[in-house]
């Protein structure tokens, strides 16, 4: 291993690193999680501010506001908004969020980040693919964005995009160039994300230090790891779902139209099925949910037993249960289609695998509770966000009990309470994972400053209290029976009434987005001038940790650090029980040998 | 009302930037260490600003009982809606009591092991006999819950034709809904969407003989205690028949068939009469003489006052009108339905005409 690295340090002195190289096109695993990060950061400002659009739209829609006209322009022609962009800003903020925040803003910054440094490599398996992978992230977020200034109007048929509205220029105006750009940005984004995953389960299988066996690996990397293997098998489906859907509307097949009769006239369509498009669809789109809330588990995970000072509680148990869920994942996609027309049969089946999906789910629950019992939690910003999110997959996770279950799910299907269901469970915890991740590596980022930790409790806090006020009452205008995807409750008397929880809603939403301001503020001025900090800030045990603060190519500027144990000892006693097992130090990092004293665990 | 609850989201705020402040000044001391890192005032601030937020999300929790209890969908108005009910009840009290439960043991955990320089953490890293408890706990409980589910689903799905159920069509198109009455023979005419012509806007096939009675109308009726098959179609992209007082969504797929069958059980006249209802709608009313004091106060036309119907609602995003897209359902019983059928024209005598 030290030849190796000998070489690689000899290789680094031959080329000078110019500011292309450096921040452009870089081919460090570091600087492109940086550059994953801002990316996703930016989409996550544009998301959040779309959805205050339409939350201001939903709260107050016979009021006509000035902010509309100014972002919106020929859309909202005197400060009121066109129904079809409010759909349009719906759409596209699902998008965002899920695609290119949750999934390439969270996966890609922290397995780019901590798959090399955690299990002691010098850098990706490749590179240049790496870079190729941000690169095409990078375009597809400017083609989506492109997308938003076409003549009429960007995508505009909800996120998942169903044809035949989808397909059909004439039943919705974003149909056209808008989907068309839609639909080459998503391509151009799968393309990124299978190099980028592709690259992860290769480094992670073969660049391991000496003696970093797969079940020493920190919970992060495991789950990174899954993740990018849940993400070959399933984003290609999509792939397929978005070619065959560009057929249909360019080049006049009929995968998915069949029997249309639109804008007076019938169209030669026969045979096809949108219940097609539905189940290619959700084979990546329930996956698609797991890509986004494992690595969020995976961080929390490791930010929690860390801040916990105490062992990840069942660290096998975790392990068997994100192989689980991902394994799980993968066959339950049909509880997006109980109502849609599909077998009855198949509903009940996939009833069965949805609820299954409960067990991994409460045994990690249980286990992350179980790593708080008797812990010495040192309060820092990133295991606020790491108890957050508990909180949350909780919250979130239980209404998924209603919407498993095919009888139930009857009347609750498309109403707000699935909005506030996923939004809790996958989006506010995923979000609360980015932000512990953020707050807890951000020195390994930008070369050992912190980010400032008052103004990170005025963040928690702030976004705790606004996640639980947006999202909770929202649950009871799904009860209601309110549709999602309405521009307006009030055209009809009977919804009349949720006037007042929308606009309850709205303010919350208004105060958690003022809260992520204080965020980026800390950010921003972090980045520059935040304090540094000692080099293992949080007494954590694992190998990024041990790796140079100055970001030099290879990490290390000796040899790799060898590991001799798992990344969990934590508050290890000594044989004797008189002091820790290194005295007067909590924690033994994963390279420091095992000693005497001290029993050796089966890791 | 609405400046209630700006002033509350006010005050909420207001709280926050104080805890806020607390907590600056109590870290404040302690500035000459790591500043960046949780110091023991940190934890202790932060530790019972976790318990006070379990209170939060309680007290979140009741407010929205109390204040929006009321607006919640009133008892089904079909019999496989009852059981569904029944089934949602179950389901909401196991997840208000594990709610409940976790969150209390996350926050006060939080809050009791809150760190401090001079505790130890206890090393503590796996008891096979907790975690199959805790896995073992959910799988029984799931395996209940999947059972009941299973079986209520395959009772609500599977129809049988010997019941000899009305059949009704739901055709949904950009943005309105049309129902057609299979007549006296019960069964509908073939129908496809190149057949469109004219009046004969479902595309029936009229040349089918059982298509001569079909009846279209605009306004679904149905009789009480009588088992309806619904069957639909969509002429251009997804939509779904969603009747959330009987429990009941079917997507309308074009290309595809679908169907939903049911037995209502409370007429129109009943439901208003349900308590749920009369409050729901007295509420509505109130909002309603609201907004017109100020709606004449401009010149503007006045809102009328409310009175409940069963809805059908589109529930699949299908284009810029689908806000709007809705069917009025009346429930009667047998004789005033039979005698509002018996108005209705048959599709022959409209094309005729």
């Amino acid at each position: 291993m030290s030849e190796h690295a000998n070489n690689h340090d000899d290789h680094g002195h031959h080329h000078k690193e110019t500011f292309v190289t450096k921040y452009i096109f870089s081919q460090d695993h570091k600087m492109i999680s940086k550059q994953y990060l801002i990316t996703g950061l930016f989409m996550g400002i544009i998301g959040i501010a779309m959805s205050l659009l339409f939350r201001m739209q939903l709260a107050w829609p016979d009021h006509q506001f000035t902010v509309y006209e100014i972002f919106l322009g020929k859309w909202a022609e005197g400060g009121v908004m066109d129904p079809n962009i409010y759909l349009a800003l719906v759409t596209i903020h699902g998008t965002i969020m899920v695609f290119f925040v949750l999934t390439a803003g969270l996966s890609g910054t922290f397995s780019n980040l901590l798959i090399p440094l955690q299990i002691g490599a010098r850098d990706m398996a490749s590179g240049f693919l790496n870079m190729v992978s941000y690169w095409l992230f990078f375009l597809s977020s400017v083609i989506m964005l492109l997308s938003l200034f076409v003549e009429a109007g960007p995508a505009n048929a909800g996120w998942t995009i169903y044809p035949p509205l989808s397909a059909l220029p004439q039943a919705i105006p974003g149909s056209g160039t808008g989907m068309t750009l839609w639909l080459v940005s998503m391509a151009i984004f799968i393309a990124s994300s299978l190099l980028g995953s592709l690259n992860y389960i290769v480094t992670v299988l073969n660049l391991r230090t000496k003696g970093m066996s797969m079940t020493r690996l920190p919970l992060t990397i495991w789950s990174f790891f899954v993740t990018a293997i849940i993400g070959v098998v399933s984003f290609p489906v999509l792939l397929s779902a978005a070619l065959m859907l560009i057929m249909d509307r360019s080049f006049g097949t009929s995968f998915f139209l069949s029997d249309i009769y639109i804008a007076g006239e019938v169209l030669h369509n026969q045979g096809g099925s949108p219940v097609l498009f539905e189940h290619l669809f959700w084979f990546l789109g329930h996956p698609e949910v797991y890509i986004v809330i494992l690595p969020a588990m995976g961080l929390v995970s490791e930010i929690m037993a860390t801040n916990a000072r105490k062992p990840i509680f069942g660290y096998r148990a975790m392990i068997a249960s994100i192989i689980s869920i991902a394994f799980l994942s993968t066959i339950v996609w049909g509880h997006h289609m109980f109502v849609t027309g599909m077998n009855p049969f198949l509903g009940s089946v996939f009833t069965f695998t949805t609820l299954l999906i409960a067990i991994p789910s409460a045994v990690k629950a249980f286990n992350w509770i179980t790593t708080l019992w008797k812990g010495n939690l040192k309060m820092n910003t990133g295991m606020l966000f790491s108890i957050g999110f508990v909180s949350t997959f909780i919250s979130g996770g239980l209404t998924g009990l209603v919407l498993g279950d095919s009888a139930l799910d009857i009347n609750v299907h498309d109403t707000m309470f699935v909005v506030a269901h996923f939004h809790l469970v996958m989006g506010i915890s995923a979000l609360y994972g980015l932000f512990a991740g953020v707050y807890h590596w951000f020195p390994k980022m930008f070369e050992g400053r912190m980010l400032n930790k008052k103004l990170g409790y005025i963040h928690f806090w702030i976004t705790a209290i606004g996640a639980y006020g947006v999202f909770f009452p929202m649950h009871f205008i799904g009860m209601a029976g309110l549709p999602r995807r309405y521009y307006t409750n009030s055209n009809f008397p009977y919804f009349d009434d949720l006037m007042d929880i929308n606009v309850v809603i709205t303010w919350f939403a208004f105060f958690a987005a003022a809260g992520q301001l204080v965020f980026l503020y800390n950010f921003i001025h972090s980045m520059f001038f935040g304090k540094v900090g000692p080099k293992n800030p949080w007494n954590a045990t694992t190998l990024e940790w041990t790796a140079e603060v100055k970001h030099i190519h290879g990490n290390w500027d000796g040899p790799i650090p060898e590991v001799h144990r798992w990344p969990y000892d934590y508050s290890k006693m000594n044989k004797d029980d008189s002091d820790y097992v290194i005295a007067g130090q909590d924690f033994v990092p994963q390279d420091h040998p095992i000693q005497d004293n001290e029993e050796e665990l089966t890791h | 009302m609405t400046a209630f609850l700006v002033v509350l989201v006010i005050i909420l705020f207001g709280v926050a930037v104080w805890q806020m402040n607390k907590v600056f000044q109590l870290s404040k001391p302690n500035q000459s260490e790591d500043s960046e890192l949780a110091t023991n005032d940190d934890n202790n601030t932060q530790g019972y600003l976790m318990l006070g937020f379990v209170f939060f999300i309680y007290g979140l929790l009741a407010y929205c009982f109390w204040k929006w209890g009321n607006v919640l969908l009133p008892e089904a108005a079909s019999e496989h809606g009852l059981e569904i009910d029944q089934l949602m009840l179950i389901t909401m009290a196991l997840i208000f009591f594990t709610g409940i439960f976790t969150q209390w043991l996350l926050h006060y955990f939080a809050f009791v092991y809150r760190g401090d320089k001079d505790k130890k953490a206890l090393f503590y890293a796996e008891n096979h006999k907790l975690e199959f408890i805790w896995t073992i706990i959910p799988v029984v409980v799931l395996a209940a819950l999947i059972i009941y589910g299973l079986f209520t689903w395959s009772d609500i799905m599977t129809v049988d034709e010997d019941d000899d159920p009305i059949i009704v069509e739901l055709y949904a198109y950009q943005f309105a809904w049309r129902a057609r009455y299979a007549g006296a023979d019960n069964t509908l005419g073939e129908a496809n969407v190149r057949l469109i012509e004219g009046v004969n806007q479902l595309g029936v096939d009229m040349s089918d003989p059982n298509a001569q009675d079909d009846k279209v109308v605009n306004e679904l009726h149905l009789p009480i205690g009588k088992k309806v098959l619904f069957k639909m179609r969509s002429q251009d992209v997804l939509h779904s028949a969603f009747m959330p007082h009987f429990r009941l969504q079917m997507n309308c797929v074009p290309g595809m068939i679908t169907q939903f069958a049911m037995t209502p059980n409370k007429t129109t006249e009943e439901m208003r009469l349900n308590e749920v209802i009369v409050a729901k709608v007295e509420h509505i009313n109130e909002l309603r003489t609201k907004k017109n004091i100020d709606l004449i106060a401009n010149g503007d036309e006045a809102l009328e006052m409310y009175e409940f119907d069963y809805l059908l609602l589109c529930n699949k995003i299908c284009g810029s009108n689908h806000f709007n897209m809705q069917m009025k359902i009346v429930v009667e019983s047998e004789e005033e339905y039979n005698a509002w059928l018996a108005q209705q024209a048959t599709l022959v005598e409209t094309l005729k005409k």
